[in-house]
């Protein structure tokens, strides 16, 4: 049945985008509580924060174009 | 609307068929190349104006970059790549915002194939660079711990864990090539086709903080790219620790 395939795009991104949510959400949670800690170390705790971020957003692009693959 | 993942041929040279993303990579070159005549013309020891803007950039990356590896000799080594794939990746991310990027071009077959595409909207460009990376990123290694040492940190027969990783970090270079190539690649291409269904939705006003977000993402990528690269040169450098 090739309207399944839609359930399968749907679930690919769904899926990818939960896992990044909570691992990015949780990146910057603790960026921001280190910076509360010790306020000059605010440069490079930020470099490292974006750093993890792109990190951990890659695999929910991975789905992404995944996603998009699977509509042809 | 349709959007094509692959790169659309908008004509052939001499045979070799030519496509959008290369057309636009063409222009990103160009560009690069005119801004950089205009910043050293007239080289002052106090900058003003062009050269200022472009110093100020530089400096700002040098440092980033410097505080990554430590050690003056080595930035110094790996600069001049980092700076290129910097300045390139950033204006080729935000060149496909500019009007006119994936809307203006000719019918073929029922579908319309646009004249210009943000060059690394095509994974063949993003795989390039990826593959630069990783390659010397093997090299810097090589070139700084000698062939033995380096090749110890993947085939290396003192136990039979360490043997399992050093097999798990052969795969990881592998997959380091896709990660970046992908992620680059994901990128730009997800916010193309974001930005392309906004618009064709609703087409005035809702588009502004979208195209916003994908000035932000385009930066950031580029940065993040450059970072990951010397990063990777610096653990690849550094004696694998006992």
């Amino acid at each position: 049945m090739p309207e399944l395939k839609f359930i399968g795009i749907g679930l690919a991104i769904g899926l990818a985008a939960i896992g990044a949510g909570v691992g990015i959400g949780m990146i910057v949670a603790r960026a921001i509580e280190a910076t509360g800690r010790n306020p000059e170390a605010h440069g490079k705790i930020f470099n490292m924060m974006i750093l993890g971020a792109a990190l951990t957003e890659a695999l929910a692009i991975y789905a992404l174009v995944l996603s998009f693959m699977m509509i042809r | 609307m349709e959007v094509s993942v692959a790169a659309e041929r908008i004509f052939s040279l001499f045979g070799i068929p030519v496509s959008n993303t290369m057309l636009t990579a063409w222009l990103a070159v160009l560009l690069l190349t005119v801004s950089s005549f205009f910043a050293t013309r007239h080289m002052k020891n106090i900058p003003s104006g062009i050269q200022n803007f472009f110093e100020w950039i530089v400096e700002s990356l040098f440092d980033l970059v410097e505080g990554f590896m430590g050690d003056r000799k080595q930035t110094l080594k790996i600069f001049p790549l980092a700076a290129t794939f910097f300045f390139f990746i950033l204006v080729s991310n935000w060149m496909g915002l500019l009007p006119g990027f994936g809307s203006i071009g000719f019918y073929e077959h029922g579908k319309l194939v646009p004249f210009f595409r943000s060059a690394t909207a095509d994974l063949n460009t993003t795989l390039a660079f990826a593959m630069i990376s990783v390659i010397i990123i093997q090299i810097s290694g090589v070139m700084a711990l000698g062939i033995r040492r380096y090749g110890k940190k993947f085939i290396n027969f003192s136990s039979p864990i360490n043997f399992f990783v050093g097999i798990l970090e052969l795969i990881s270079e592998f997959a380091k090539i896709i990660s970046f190539s992908f992620r680059l690649f994901g990128s730009v291409f997800a916010g193309e086709v974001l930005l392309t269904v906004i618009t064709g939705l609703v087409p005035y006003i809702m588009p502004l903080p979208f195209l916003g977000l994908e000035l932000f993402f385009g930066g950031i990528q580029a940065l993040v790219f450059v970072l990951l690269t010397v990063v990777f040169i610096k653990i690849a450098t550094t004696e694998m620790a006992h």
